[in-house]
């Protein structure tokens, strides 16, 4: 008896198995394949690189997000913080008549500052994540539709260039590539990356363990504000302007490439390639719905749909893996 | 004696994706009879009492329950048929009250709306039962990790089992509050109730026991009567004799008149409101410093303030003629500090991730170059490490919380080996740890007092007190009751101190 159950149940284990640890790249890889085959419009150059150009927003602020993810807290501010560094930026260029290099940097310390105060609220303040970011999103919005006057504003060159080309090459794309590089260098090879991990398993054994627990949530929050400054420059420079409304809702992108990407919400868990690939889901997603000319009122339906299903494919891993 | 089993596990093995871990393995309960699961850590006593419980599914075997084979595909199948379970990790709501946790799941109602009185009344009687005598309001969080374990085990006497499971309920308990619950068992045991009780307290089977089943790497090893003595079951269990549980020559520690090392920790005075009060000791080097005394009287809190894990509000410690600020513990290691906690699981370890990174954690900034974690050489220290304490694991990658109780503390230990911490302070280091890994975490003790370093080891086991300590401290109610020497350390000396206020209200 035990002869005829063993072999099926291992094959079942395996298949099981894969399909956890992979479950984002399987669904991204049959996505394309039913693109490819529904539309001829899909698997051509000018469509890959529109692809490659969206997913960099996103994926730049996933990437912030997963730092935040990992630590076993949540970043709602991030689209927010976006518009408001890129406003900033443009602010110190038009307004302060500031060299355009420098209204670049000072975007990106905009973006870090606002993640500073997140970071300091979250664990010196103990208010928790969710609100201490909740609050930053309102606070962040207003200031940027404060120094706008809820008009947009033109970028420097240097921004602009962000959002042009290099050789044939989209520069988003490049900004994405390195920012995928260094974030998950950050988190894979450096004391503050796995340190991340440990407090998002269990901050309190962290603690014990002598590990710096309020300083890497402040450097957590802080690098999902920078990553969320440089997201919100490749965005205005796209449009050659910062706009007031701009990354309005992309926190929750973010947190759903994290998650699909295999992240847990409960902390500890959760890769920056995982991140890379959820967010290419949810971008190839809507570039498939678009050519084969769904609403954009459906589209929000199916990519809900999307998520829970990756939740449940979340649910399934921890239950492979305990069992 | 063709009496019927209430339940019986027939056969039954388990594996966890390529391991085995119990292999045609036959146990059964009977009623009035107290069955006993001996075996090393890891041996598979959990994994086994969990298929019991419906936690797992066997599969290979049966499980037979009044003569019917029955499958428990959840725990409440199982409470349906009688079964309640006392876990070896306690499965509490830290954020709900006593009573709530209590009966969690069976929360009395009226009008649809949750009985508060009823439900504080039958919390609080499963709570005298054991002699907790606490508000059942207080938060399960607020609890020391004793406290939850007798509200783990007031839960599961609530539910009037006619089987009661109980994987090592005695681990954190004092000789005191053991006491009451074996009251209660033997309460149980005479109302017909059978049960299946674990613990790594040898002492313990002859007290409770009938019969003695002994597993060793997840097989049956044999079926001896309780009365079997101490040294025979430990030569079942681990396939070897073990010459010597305590292999301290205490009071070694205690040089020579004139030459008496320095002391290497001072505390002075320490105080922290409702928790302690003036605890003034120093530790010498090559001493192994016992601190004694029952649940509730400070022993842990004083530790973890000398660890900085927390603040107090006045006095002064010092290493090596350095003193320690408040409330630091970075500052602490850096001096030499070790401090393995007393809830493994909530303090100790961060369950989901690896052995390997778990042994690494106190070393992850001081041996990193530039920022970037030395990944080889941690990878190396903690391979030599797990080897050393002979952690039993899978691979070293594996979640540390898929380790068997006593190899997650040893865990917990080694990461201060790593960290070649010279100072230990200790609470409860060999909390459901088996007879052959104690002597393993003794030597080790051994190895660093010879190296000139110095312990503190809080522990409820006065055996392990008495046999292991060069000093002792009693403490009482958060002061200093006395100190003894090894000479004038007995079982009877020790209570005395630790108990007289309890004896005095009585
Ligand atoms: N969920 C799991 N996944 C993988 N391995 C597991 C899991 N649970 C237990 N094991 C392994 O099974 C073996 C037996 O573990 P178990 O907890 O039953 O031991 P035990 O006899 O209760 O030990 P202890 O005395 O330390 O409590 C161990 O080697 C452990 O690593
Ligand atoms: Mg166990």
């Amino acid at each position: 008896m035990s002869t005829t159950t063993q072999p099926a149940t291992r094959r079942g284990f395996n298949y099981k198995k894969f399909l956890a640890n992979n479950g984002a790249l399987v669904g991204l890889v049959v996505l394309c394949i039913a693109l490819f085959i529904a539309t001829p419009d899909f698997l051509t150059g000018q469509n890959l690189l529109n692809i490659g150009i969206q997913v960099s927003t996103v994926a730049v602020l996933a990437f912030g997000m997963t730092f935040v993810i990992v630590a076993g807290g949540i970043d709602l501010s991030v689209g927010a913080v976006a518009a408001l560094s890129a406003m900033v930026s443009s602010w110190l260029f038009v307004s302060a008549g500031l060299p355009g290099w420098l209204a670049l940097v000072g975007g990106l310390v905009a973006g870090l500052l606002a993640g500073v105060v997140n970071g300091l609220a979250n664990a010196y303040g103990k208010l928790p994540s969710f609100i201490a970011t909740l609050a930053m999103l309102s606070v962040a919005r207003g200031l940027t539709l404060v120094i706008s006057d809820g008009r947009p504003i033109k970028t420097p060159a240097e921004v602009s260039f962000l959002g042009g080309n290099l050789g044939p090459v989209p520069m988003p794309i490049v900004v994405l590539l390195v920012a995928a590089l260094v974030a998950s260098f950050l988190l894979n090879r450096t004391v503050i990356g796995r340190s991340m991990y440990a407090v998002g398993g269990n901050a309190e054994a962290a603690r014990l363990s002598g590990l710096p627990v309020k300083r890497i949530l402040v450097t957590v929050f802080a690098l999902a504000g920078l990553f969320a400054a440089l997201a919100g420059l490749l965005l205005a420079g796209r449009l050659d302007s910062a706009q007031p409304q701009a990354a309005a809702g992309y926190e929750l992108d973010a947190i759903a490439a994290v998650v699909i990407g295999g992240a847990s919400l409960s902390g500890g868990l959760g890769k920056i390639s995982g991140t890379f690939v959820g967010a290419l889901v949810l971008v190839v997603i809507r570039n498939g719905l678009n050519l084969l000319n769904v609403t954009s009122f459906w589209q929000q339906v199916v990519i809900g749909l999307v998520i829970a299903l990756a939740v449940g494919v979340d649910v399934l891993r921890r239950k492979t893996r305990s069992s | 004696m063709s009496q019927q089993p209430l339940v019986t596990l027939q056969n039954v093995g388990k594996t966890f994706g390529p391991v085995t871990v119990i292999k045609d393995v036959t146990v059964s309960v009977y009623a009035g009879k107290v069955q006993v699961l001996l075996g090393e850590n890891g041996a598979g006593k959990s994994t086994l009492i969990k298929m019991m419980a419906g936690v797992y599914q066997p599969d290979a075997g049966r499980i037979v329950v009044d003569g019917k084979t029955v499958t428990l595909p959840t725990t409440r199948a199982a409470e349906e048929l009688g079964i309640a379970t006392i876990h070896q990790e306690l499965n509490l709501v830290p954020t709900m009250s006593i009573a709530e946790n209590v009966m969690l799941g069976r929360m009395p109602t009226r009008h649809g709306m949750v009985d508060r009185s009823a439900l504080r009344n039958r919390a609080r009687a499963a709570l005298n039962l054991i002699g907790l005598d606490i508000d059942v309001d207080t938060l399960v969080g607020e609890l020391g990790i004793a406290r939850q374990q007798l509200v783990e085990i007031a839960k599961a006497l609530s539910i009037n089992a006619r089987i009661l499971i109980l994987d090592e309920p005695t681990a954190a308990l004092t000789r005191h509050e053991t006491e009451s619950l074996f009251a209660v068992m033997a309460d149980l045991r005479s109302r017909g109730v059978g049960m299946l009780f674990i613990s790594h307290h040898l002492d313990e089977i002859a007290e409770v026991g009938d019969t003695v089943t002994v597993l060793r790497d997840g097989e049956f090893v044999a079926e001896v009567p309780a009365s079997t003595p101490e040294d025979e079951l430990v030569k079942l269990m681990v396939g070897r004799s073990i010459e010597d549980q305590y292999p301290r020559n205490t009071g070694a520690g205690t040089q020579p008149a004139g030459t008496q090392p320095a002391g290497i920790l001072a505390v002075e005075h320490l105080s922290s409101t409702g928790r302690f009060s003036d605890i003034t000791f120093t530790v010498r080097a090559g001493e192994v410093l016992g601190i004694a005394g029952l649940v509730g009287a400070g022993r842990t809190e004083l530790i973890r303030a000398i660890a900085g894990a927390d603040h107090y509000d006045s006095g002064t410690v010092t290493v090596r003629g350095q003193a320690l600020p408040k409330g630091n513990i970075q500052a602490a290691i850096k001096a030499g500090i070790g401090h393995v906690p007393e809830d493994r699981k909530g303090q100790g370890l961060v369950t989901g991730a690896s052995v390997n990174d778990n042994l690494g954690y106190a070393t992850l900034a001081s041996t990193a170059r530039l920022g970037l974690a030395d990944f080889a050489g941690q990878r190396s220290r903690a391979q030599a490490v797990a080897t050393k304490l002979r952690i039993r694991m899978h691979t070293i990658d594996q979640a540390v919380g898929a380790l068997s109780g006593g190899n997650q503390q040893k865990a917990v230990f080694g990461r201060w080996i790593i960290a070649a911490s010279t100072v230990l302070l200790l609470d409860e280091p060999t909390r459901g740890v088996d007879v052959g890994a104690k002597v393993e975490i003794y030597e080790l003790m051994n190895a660093i007092t010879a190296a000139g370093g110095a312990i503190v080891m809080v522990s409820s086991e006065l055996p392990e007190i008495l046999g292991m300590s060069d000093r002792i401290l009693v403490m009482r109610d958060g002061k200093l009751a006395g100190e003894l020497t090894t000479a004038e350390a007995t079982q009877d000396a020790v209570m005395t101190l630790a108990a007289r206020d309890v004896d005095e209200k009585n």
